[in-house]
């Protein structure tokens, strides 16, 4: 018998286990560049939220079209995942469809729905490559989006049209084999799909046959293989960290944005008569190290939220084409602030390999990435954070970015300067005397 | 007409009693001229129905919710602090208010700084009183009105409240016309995240104009909402628009008032 097929194979499933097992733990670690936050807690209503937007994909229905397509993709992903397990395991065994002999007439009934989902999905992805490539869908353009987050959607759907004719053609050319009884190709399964070839692959011998079922065979699973590697570096790694983003996300209410702890001690220690404002810190907290800075200027300032937020976006726009200020031509762009997260924590994650932990290149997310204009065009109207299929939160980032740039900087626009005066001195964010805020009961219309 | 009878907390106390309620007036309902009208209209309904309430008067102050928006933690945590000790030493445990900025940040976020207070917005306020029978209204000047309505992001999207604003539309035997924005899809007024206190960044359009348009396309005799600040930014882009004359902007609360006679 001949092991060599069975050798490179798992030679190939080792090799590509690895090295994805590699870039999925660089990931891991940028994320956690950012700082703490508890999103443990109030599990139960995670996995609500988990079953419901991710694995129930409630938000993409939005968009009755897409959201369809997309979900005939999920769940074509999904239910060919157990055929591809068969693959496999056929793989390292030398088996051929090990699944058959001991599922019997449930293995046709596998069989035949993963060809009618196989179709689908190949009809789906053709429909979301043509309404790219015709261009008329606003959201899919903007300044972020430049050669490579285009390139990268066309690549996806490109690899699982491919991926799917692949396994169509592989069981048609199977079916044949079975039906002239070649050996080793035992009867089993059902090919409501792929049939429709079969008057091709009768022109066909049973070697040249063989020799397209085992191309296909082969080219199907080098092809998820090498396919899951490319997610690493590609918008499609969602199809991963959705579940997990959705179950992290947050439960309070959108309104809500979170109290500072730093700031809060801070403010407590002013408003605490007791405390004597010359004080110096005490001797060992001299050496400590520097306390972190009030909202954030680079990757590490994000909550880790944040940076998961950015690894699972898709870059499908929604949030942008539903942003007030997107759509009144300003610079602000909520995918864009996602991407240059995920850039950002990419370029860092690549310095920190080079020149190890805790060295910093003199960049920052901050104006390297995202400018002021950008964050002071937000009206944090939560439109971007609503939109979103996988529950990101752009608005955070921007929130975060915004208090470095007001509280560490002393950069905020000269008029809400004049706001933050007047808060300060009459309790009000005009120039009103405190004194007059009651005038209004005795006023007439 | 004479003054309107409105109690501050500092009264009750005086009395030795408590109110119901603490009507959360808010800087543009204290301040800006437009604003206020609002605020009257929502203080003749609790005169109406006899609700004891009261205000903090000159002893309210700024949630700190535009300092928050623009970034400025430590204006807000000062604002909070100062307003959850006076709340808190009046007592105070339920509080309604006019602004949908105020609500939010009183509702979601002074709860973690010690200012823990059942808060309600005054569509909801209203919507209890006309749904229990206390407050009626019958159409009036608005029935078979077109009337359209603007979602607020801070009641809306923020905290998920859309019907109580709808409902009161509905009671006043109008036509509710929804814009294609409506709802968790609301186009933003253009006011949010402190932008009122700012010239917009340079674009092609202010988003105010944006909406307004929108809201105009339906031909409305009113645009509804139940935000000072949309109120502001509604009526500005319906000037511009020189639709002034024949489209009101007006507040919940001014609509009920005016269809009771108040």
């Amino acid at each position: 018998m001949n092991f060599l097929p069975n050798i490179i194979f798992i030679v190939l499933l080792v090799v590509t286990s690895v090295i994805f097992a590699k870039q999925v733990k660089k990931i891991r670690r940028n994320i956690l560049l950012g700082r703490d936050e508890n999103r443990s807690d109030r599990r139960r209503e995670r996995f609500e939220q988990m079953f419901k937007v991710a694995i129930g994909q409630s938000k993409m229905t939005t968009k009755p079209l897409s959201g369809a397509l997309h979900i005939i993709v999920y769940v074509g992903f999904v239910v060919i995942n157990i055929e591809v397990l068969e693959i496999v395991i056929d793989g390292v065994l030398g088996t051929h469809r090990i699944f058959a002999d001991f599922l019997g007439s449930i293995y046709d009934l596998l069989i035949g729905s993963f060809e009618i989902l196989a179709l689908g999905v190949l009809l789906a992805c053709v429909v979301f490559l043509a309404r790219r490539i015709s261009k008329r869908i606003k959201r899919f353009d903007g300044v972020e989006m430049t050669a490579w987050p285009k390139n990268d959607a066309n690549i996806i759907l490109i690899v699982e049209i491919a991926l799917m004719m692949a396994f169509l053609v592989m069981n048609a050319a199977d079916e044949q084999l079975q039906s002239i009884h070649v050996e080793g190709y035992i009867a089993a399964g059902f090919y409501p799909i792929s049939g429709w070839l079969s008057p091709l692959m009768g022109m066909f011998e049973a070697s040249t046959l063989i020799v397209i079922e085992r191309s296909c065979w082969w080219f199907h699973i080098i092809g998820i293989l090498g396919f899951l590697n490319y997610l690493p570096f590609s918008k499609h790694f969602h199809i991963l960290l959705a579940f997990p983003n959705v179950f992290y996300s947050k439960l309070t209410p959108q309104g809500q944005f979170n109290n500072l702890e730093s700031v809060r001690k801070e403010v407590e220690l002013m408003m605490d008569p007791n405390v004597d404002p010359y004080a110096s810190p005490p001797e060992d907290d001299l050496n400590a190290a520097l306390p972190a800075p009030f909202g954030a200027k680079d990757i590490q300032d994000l909550s880790w939220k944040s940076i998961m937020d950015s690894y699972t976006c898709t870059e499908c726009g929604r949030c942008t084409e539903d942003c007030p200020a997107n759509q009144t031509g300003k610079l602000l762009s909520p995918r864009k602030i996602m991407m240059d997260v995920r850039d950002r924590a990419e370029e860092l994650g690549r310095f920190i390999d080079k020149s190890g932990k805790g060295s910093t290149d003199n960049k920052s997310l901050l104006n390297d990435y995202i400018t002021p204009e950008e964050l002071w065009a937000c009206t944090s109207c939560n439109a971007c954070v609503d939109s979103c299929p996988v529950n990101n939160n752009p608005l955070a980032v921007i929130v975060d970015l915004r208090r470095y740039l007001v509280m560490e900087q002393s950069q905020a626009p000269n008029e809400l300067n004049i706001m933050f005066g007047n808060v300060e001195n009459n309790g009000a964010p005009w120039a009103f005397p405190a004194a007059d805020r009651f005038n209004w009961a005795s006023e007439e219309d | 007409m004479a003054d309107l009878q409105v109690s501050t907390m500092a009264d009750f106390l005086a009395k030795g009693e408590k109110p119901e309620v603490l009507f959360w007036v808010g800087c543009a309902g204290s301040f800006d001229d437009r604003a206020k009208k609002i605020t009257r209209a929502f203080a003749k309904i609790l005169n109406k129905v006899g609700t004891k309430y009261a205000v903090l008067g000159k002893e309210e102050s700024c949630t700190g919710d535009p300092a928050k928006r623009a970034g400025n933690e430590f204006l807000f945590q000062m604002q909070a602090m100062m307003n959850i000790q006076v709340l808190n030493g009046y007592g105070i445990q339920k509080i309604v208010t006019t602004c949908p900025h105020c609500f939010n940040t009183l509702k979601n976020e002074y709860p973690e700084l010690g200012g823990k207070y059942e808060v309600i917005h005054h569509t909801q306020f209203i919507q209890e009183l006309l749904d229990s029978g206390k407050l009626k209204v019958e159409g009036g000047d608005f029935k078979g009105k077109r009337i359209t309505y603007h979602d607020p992001c801070y009641l809306g999207r923020a905290n998920d409240i859309y019907d109580a604003p709808r409902s009161l539309i509905q009671k006043l035997d109008t036509e509710l016309a929804e814009m294609k924005r409506s709802r968790a899809k609301g186009l933003c007024c253009g006011a949010g995240g402190a932008q009122m206190f700012k010239e917009a960044e340079k674009g092609e359009k202010d988003i105010n104009i944006e909406r307004t348009e929108e809201a105009l396309e339906l031909n409305p005799s009113i645009i509804a909402t139940g935000c000072p600040f949309c109120n502001t930014m509604i009526t500005d882009g319906v000037k511009l628009k020189n639709r002034n004359r024949e489209v009101k902007v007006l507040d919940l609360a001014e609509l009920v008032a005016q269809a009771a006679d108040l």
